[in-house]
């Protein structure tokens, strides 16, 4: 199925951004980045902020589809969390709802055990903000903020 | 599937180049990438092989700059464009705003074209998208070489519905803009009628 657009409003972002902010002191993780499955970059929140988050959202997006790609040739659905381990930094990934995920980097100040437990719970208060969202879209048919432009606005876009 | 953003006041889409393999789509990629003032562009990543084949994809943000007060963000991705990659090219649809088709002119890689085309149909349809009513450009890539097909050829072969078209070589540059802009006009036009 072809997906909707997705459209943010202050206060959906808000309540994002509450939770994942929650989730970084719970699991006292380094960072926090809500992403979706076509590799844009929805949230974050942490220590990490000069990090590169658009190459992280698209290389998360891209490692995510090519796991689940995985997950259907040995004939699972998908496999909802991933983990890799590094030297220092951890990153832990699980799907939120069915267009979603949540990653989290964390070090030796915390555990896998820790995470996955405080990633439960963010990633049901997650999900239920995403539906409602989804909901909202679908029942306002979402007001564009483009839906005003004129061709000019977009020739001008373009003029260097 | 655009994303808009109102809190960052930010829209971003999604921009796949695909093609036969060798046809010049990370070249675009990479002259683009090398053009574009810093401020505007993000880090390119390449997932590609020793031998410089791209093994996932390519992947280069930009921002062209605000409508409205929202600023407009491109994210430009390639697909590996050999054969067996196939998995691999239906995972990068995923969530596609606009398609760039980038035709290999030269005449031997005709039947490469029409099979990377067939392929880019069947692949937009398993994920509900249809070729022709999404934003679509096709760019002719080499036309600098010696043994490039006419352009009639190519129309006729790969362009029958009559897409925008553009003459290019990646590897000058010439024709590369013109493709990107024709195709993210296209994306946001498209944007302005699903608003209204």
């Amino acid at each position: 199925m072809m997906e909707s657009q997705l459209v943010m409003q202050q206060e959906d972002f808000d309540r994002v951004l509450a939770i994942i902010q929650k989730l970084v002191r719970d699991a006292n993780a380094k960072a926090v980045f809500v992403v979706d499955k076509a590799g844009q970059l929805v949230g974050e929140a942490g220590e990490m902020q000069g990090l590169d988050s658009t190459s992280l959202a698209s290389l998360t997006a891209g490692c995510v589809a090519a796991t689940g790609g995985l997950a259907k040739v040995v004939g699972e659905e998908e496999f909802p969390i991933h983990f890799h381990q590094g030297q220092r930094d951890n990153l832990h990934m699980t799907l939120v709802g069915d267009r979603m995920i949540l990653v989290v980097v964390f070090d030796e100040r915390s555990s896998l055990g820790l995470v996955r437990l405080r990633v439960k719970k963010a990633g049901a208060e997650l999900a239920k903000v995403f539906e409602e969202v989804r909901k909202k879209a679908e029942a306002h048919h979402a007001s564009s903020p483009f839906a005003e432009i004129t061709d000019d606005d977009i020739d001008n876009l373009f003029n260097d | 599937m655009s994303f808009i953003n109102y809190s960052s006041r930010e829209i971003n889409c999604k921009i796949v180049y695909y093609g036969p393999g060798l046809c010049g789509k990370t070249t675009n990629l990479q002259h683009i990438y090398q053009k574009t003032n810093p401020d505007v562009k993000g880090k390119m990543i390449s997932l590609a092989t020793e031998t410089e084949r791209t093994l996932f994809f390519d992947f280069l943000p930009l921002a062209l700059g605000e409508i409205r007060g929202f600023r407009t963000r491109f994210h430009l991705y390639t697909v590996p464009g050999q054969v067996f990659y196939d998995a691999s090219r239906k995972l990068i649809l995923k969530g596609v705003d606009g398609v760039v088709f980038v035709a290999d002119s030269q005449i031997e890689r005709m039947e490469a074209n029409v099979e990377s085309l067939d392929n880019l149909k069947v692949n937009l349809k398993e994920q509900g998208y249809e070729l022709d009513k999404i934003p679509y450009v096709i760019q002719y890539n080499k036309r600098d070489l010696p043994n490039a097909a006419p352009l009639e050829e190519l129309q006729r072969l790969l362009n029958p519905t009559g897409a925008p078209e553009f003459a290019a070589c990646a590897t000058t540059g010439q024709g590369v803009f013109e493709t990107l802009k024709a195709n993210a006009k296209g994306v946001l036009a498209d944007l302005k009628k699903m608003g209204s």
